[in-house]
């Protein structure tokens, strides 16, 4: 008979592998910090997240940092072309300072002709005081980071058929075309998370209809439907209330895919031992699914959400394109862009088609984001 | 599979009938109808309106009806193919959407292909070298293909056709050929106009395609039968075209669904910016205007067409891929 050894030793189950405290705090942590460290590496959503937070800080404070306000007119200006900022003038230091414009009328083809004054030179102020605005509705002030000198005229971006400064109008419009997406993808959210929730936890019936309701909705191609929609805002309605119903056209035809993502998470869930526990406990199915269940998964919704803001804003751009979005005074960059629709603009004032630059940079940016999250809400990767 | 395809059939009458009723309730929405803004355009140029005319106009259409007699004379009249009447153009709808589809057709499955010819070599370039510089780069372009507002390239395209190749602005041809019978100058000049809305429809759409192909063919390259293969020391080349390729190609075969209304929209922006004569502008016409059957005929053709068309692709998934069964839950 052989004997065996038997160490006398309390059991460590942890004497295989040794955690350093490092390696036990990264096991330990929430799910969130778990896809915030994962974010954390992807550098092109780090990138774009800051890209994100600079613009929407720029489109905070839109009123202090343009010289103009958005219905400025300058009727002396009008197409005036983009002016640059110089720093020296005939080898001399001045500092930032732009040349005033000559403006002349081409009788031959009765084309406005602008041309840099050199003997004009008009230094930049800053911290200066220019056309009133109320900030935010809390202060009343005049105060601008920079403005034209007194007496000139500062146009960094040109200006459009009524002399509006572009420069100003692109940072005004940012703050409508911003936040359309977030309202449009705050309210797809609720929408989607209800009613997929809805159908996911209770199955059967309610679950078919929804089913049947959302491919219905998905058979409509988006745009034709957007423009039908957008088409029923009656033109009597203030711009703000136009403003909330395309808001809410852009949210009403985009939760569907979240309310899929949410009921097939559901299904599976429901049948998990710590739902029925909190059912047999007495819990109502709203704090089951929202107290329990949805945590879950919350952080897969988030960034599958943050990848249909650029789609929302684009359609917001188009529509206003169109003609059937916002209209002025409201001013988005769509609405910019429509005054871009001419074939003319892109020959004679090519500026007023910069506000797609923003456009593009934000979307991309919250492409970049959007996937970053994606990856880093994913378990798996 | 033929009970499959019956039951599938079958279901679509629902389907259709709930979608006809809100594509009937959207075009009703507007406040007003169609001589409501008829009488205020006639109006404002000045012109003194007669309301016996109007009273008649209204009766001959049946706008004085109940909005549920409206809907069945319009659904009933869809079922035997009377699509209603265009109240701007004064003529049958079948007439007036006749023309323009056949333009539209050419223009969308032109851009179809251009789309599928430039999207399949990158997208499979992009999947086998994932992170070399071609990838990056390639991914970029298309990243800004995705990003930038098509009716914008469309402007710029149009301006630099017109600058460097002397094509004329907007419109599918030159303007002398229209309403000219077909000839072969007539087709030229289309060709000539052809290439700017393929290109600038396309780019959205290969933006989009590259990187789903990218993504599929990047999943199925890693699997063991790939592996498997290439350690049998298949051909590189015969090896991504035999097997990951035909996996990664369900997606596309799912596309399909949506491929076949976007043929008929024709992009609506691009082409309204361009003044294409499809039938997008057409439809934004008659959506601002409120000549509801014209706008509800298009809709509703549009919404069948997708129906029509994620059947296709569902069947078609179910041919080519035995992986994927009829039959719910008996592969469990």
């Amino acid at each position: 008979m052989t004997t065996h050894f038997v160490s006398q030793e309390p059991f460590d189950p942890h004497s295989v592998e040794k955690l350093t405290p490092e390696q036990e705090r990264l096991y330990l942590s929430s799910q969130w910090r778990l896809m915030w460290l994962k974010l954390k590496r992807h550098r092109l959503a780090v990138g774009s997240s800051i890209v994100l937070v600079v613009i929407y800080l720029f489109a905070f404070f839109c009123e202090f940092l343009s010289p103009y306000n958005l219905h400025t007119r300058n009727t002396d200006f009008i197409y005036a072309p983009p002016q640059r900022v110089h720093l020296f003038h005939d080898g001399g230091f001045i500092g930032p300072f732009v040349y005033g414009h000559t403006y002349r009328l081409n009788m031959e083809n009765l084309k406005r002709e602008y041309s840099p004054d050199r003997s004009d030179i008009q230094k930049i102020r800053f911290f200066c005081r220019g056309d009133a605005y109320d900030f935010w509705g809390l202060v009343e002030t005049d105060v601008h980071l920079f403005c034209p000198a007194a007496n000139g005229h500062l146009f960094l971006l040109g200006t459009d058929r009524l002399g509006r400064d572009m420069y100003s109008r692109i940072l005004h419009g940012a703050k409508i075309s911003l936040t359309i997406g977030l309202v449009g993808i705050v309210l797809s959210f609720i929408l989607g998370i209800v009613i997929g929730g809805i159908a996911g936890y209770y199955g059967g019936f309610v679950d078919n209809a929804i089913q049947r309701l959302i491919e219905i909705l998905r058979s409509f191609p988006e745009l034709p439907l957007w423009m039908a929609l957008s088409a029923t805002l009656p033109v009597t309605w203030s711009p703000i209330l136009v403003f909330f119903g395309i808001t809410l056209i852009l949210a009403l035809l985009d939760w569907t895919g979240l309310a899929r993502a949410v009921r097939s998470k559901l299904l599976s869930l429901r049948e998990e031992d710590y739902c029925t526990a909190a059912q047999l406990m007495g819990a109502k199915p709203g704090r089951i699914i929202g107290r329990h269940l949805l945590p879950g998964f919350m952080s897969h919704l988030i960034a599958s959400a943050s990848l249909s803001i650029p789609g929302m804003i684009l359609g917001e751009t188009a529509l206003s394109f169109l003609g059937l979005g916002l209209r002025s005074p409201i001013t988005s960059w769509g609405v910019l862009l429509n005054e871009a629709q001419n074939i003319n603009v892109v020959a004679l004032y090519p500026w007023l088609m910069l506000p797609v630059v923003p456009v593009i940079v934000v979307i991309l940016a919250f492409n970049f984001l959007g996937d970053g999250l994606r990856d880093a809400a994913d378990p798996y990767k | 599979m033929a009970v499959y395809l019956l039951k599938r059939l079958l279901f679509m009458v629902p389907t259709l009938f709930v979608i006809s009723v809100l594509v009937f309730v959207i075009i009703q929405l507007p406040p007003g109808d169609y001589l409501e803004t008829y009488i205020a355009e006639l109006e404002s140029q000045g012109e003194s309106v007669d309301p016996d005319r109007i009273e008649f106009l209204r009766a001959e259409y049946g706008l004085d009806k109940p909005m549920y007699e409206q809907y069945f004379v319009w659904a009933s009249g869809m079922l035997v193919g009377d699509y209603g009447y265009s109240f701007e153009y004064g003529l049958p709808v079948n007439e007036v959407i006749g023309d323009r589809l056949f333009l539209t057709v050419i223009i969308s499955v032109v851009t179809i292909l251009f789309t599928w010819a430039i999207a399949f070599p990158i997208g499979i370039y992009s999947a086998t070298h994932q992170y070399s510089w071609g990838d990056y780069g390639l991914s970029f372009v298309g990243f800004i293909g995705l990003a930038t507002p098509n009716f914008l390239l469309a402007l710029i395209m149009l301006y630099l056709a017109n600058v460097y190749f002397g094509t004329s602005i907007g419109g599918l041809m030159d303007p002398e050929y229209i309403d000219q019978p077909w000839s072969v100058d007539k087709l030229l000049s289309v060709l000539e106009h052809l290439w700017i809305p393929v290109v600038v429809i396309g780019t959205s759409g290969t933006a989009g395609m590259i990187r789903r192909l990218r993504a599929n063919l990047l999943d199925e390259l890693q699997k063991q039968y790939v592996v498997t293969a290439r350690a049998k020391g298949m051909e590189e080349k015969k090896l991504v075209r035999k097997y990951p390729l035909r996996m990664a190609m369900n997606f596309f075969i799912a596309d399909i669904g949506s491929l076949l209304p976007s043929v008929i929209s024709g992009a609506e922006i691009t082409a309204i910016v361009l003044s294409l004569p499809t039938t997008g502008p057409m439809m934004l016409n008659a959506l601002q205007s409120q000549d509801m059957y014209l706008a509800g005929s298009f809709l509703m053709f549009l919404a069948l067409l997708t129906v029509v068309g994620v059947m296709v692709s569902d069947l078609l998934l179910a041919l080519l891929d035995p992986r994927i069964r009829l039959q719910g839950g008996a592969a469990k």
